[in-house]
């Protein structure tokens, strides 16, 4: 019983210390509305670097919430959304984006799912036409196998199945 | 001669099986920074060297004429001891100057609650913290800086420590190095671009 006590107390130590580092922000978040509106839409559009599948928006990792207040203050001191974008991605690249912008590198990426679509198309109707060719060629049923058909279909419905 | 027409398809799908091998093998958490081969962000820190009650400053401009390197580290960072013996061998073979960024030690220390502290006695300290850290461990740093915020490091694309970047005697990043430097980054990639960048 004992040996919990270090742990439930570092649990609420960190506990109360995540509360207070989220208390700043949300006092920040207050004092203008279209900033964070702003701030919103632009760190919606990063990558959090830390934990990649989160946005800069929603993530509570540190480097995001450092960059929160790095968009903060460089809305505040008037930058445009694409300036703030061009900062963040001269320094972390085109990763942090979560719409790269087209480019030779991204080329693929952006038109890849496409090409793979009109691929497929273009295999799809040679397939197809190549398959009517195929049974246009084919040579007409004789009389027997015409006969043998049409008893298999007449014939009831498990009649021909081994069960 | 009856060739298979479905050949093209298994050479479709190996040629699919190659690109997720490769991709499997790349380490997505390693982003390639688009600072290389571009200048080195200014920048003015405190040092940590400067005697109590005063205030000297570094930038990069002050390594004019030196390839040098930038290592970004904290005390409460386990990668950067892991780290720390290349740095201890670097410098004992004077190999090049190596500048200590010491990043957010008290504010990125998960421990801490740096919220309530003034930034004097925040600084005060980043300060006890590093130079302890450094006394213990020895120190590899021609001089180290401190950003306590965190935000010359952003300038420098930073998002994990360690990192470490290679500047040329121009004041270019010519390499980055994300996480600790190792035995082989360091005899095969960081070793040869200095002689080559010396030259």
């Amino acid at each position: 019983m004992k040996k919990a006590y270090p742990g439930i107390f570092l649990f609420l130590v960190a506990f109360f210390a995540s509360g207070i580092a989220l208390a700043s922000e949300v006092q920040q978040r207050v004092t203008d509305p279209v900033t964070e509106k702003r701030l919103h839409a632009i760190a919606g559009e990063l990558r959090c670097l830390v934990c990649q599948n989160e946005t800069i928006a929603a993530s509570n990792a540190d480097l995001a919430r450092d960059l929160r207040r790095e968009i903060r203050a460089r809305i505040a001191s008037g930058q445009s959304d694409r300036e703030i974008l061009d900062f963040l991605t001269t320094r972390y690249g085109d990763f942090v984006r979560y719409r790269p912008p087209l480019n030779p590198v991204t080329l693929f990426l952006w038109f890849g799912p496409l090409f793979f679509l009109l691929a497929g198309g273009v295999i799809l109707r040679r397939y197809l036409k190549h398959r009517q060719r195929v049974l246009q060629a084919a040579p007409p049923l004789s009389v027997e196998e015409r006969r043998a058909a049409e008893a298999l279909l007449a014939a009831p419905p498990d009649a021909g199945n081994p069960s | 001669m009856p060739r298979n027409k479905y050949v093209w398809l298994l050479v479709a799908f190996a040629a699919f099986m190659v690109l997720l091998a490769v991709g499997l093998g790349l380490d997505a958490r390693e982003i390639p920074s688009p600072l290389i081969d571009k200048p080195a962000p200014e920048f003015s820190l405190p040092r940590l060297d400067a005697p109590e009650g005063k205030v000297e400053t570094f930038g990069p401009g002050d390594m004019r004429g030196k390839v040098w390197l930038l290592n970004v580290w904290a005390t409460w960072c386990v990668a950067c001891r892991q780290e720390h013996p290349m740095l201890m061998e670097m410098r004992q073979k004077k190999i090049l100057p190596i500048i200590g960024l010491n990043y957010k030690d008290v504010r990125g220390d998960a421990a801490i609650d740096a919220s309530k502290m003034t930034v004097e006695q925040e600084a005060a300290l980043v300060r006890a913290r590093a130079n302890r850290w450094l006394a213990g461990q020895g120190n590899p740093y021609a001089l180290s800086v401190l950003d306590m915020d965190g935000r010359v490091s952003i300038d420098y694309g930073v998002y994990g420590v360690p990192e470490t970047y290679l500047i040329d005697k121009t004041g270019v990043i010519r390499f980055k190095q994300i996480g600790p430097i190792t035995p082989e980054t360091l005899r095969q990639e960081l070793l040869p671009l200095i002689e080559a960048l010396n030259r």
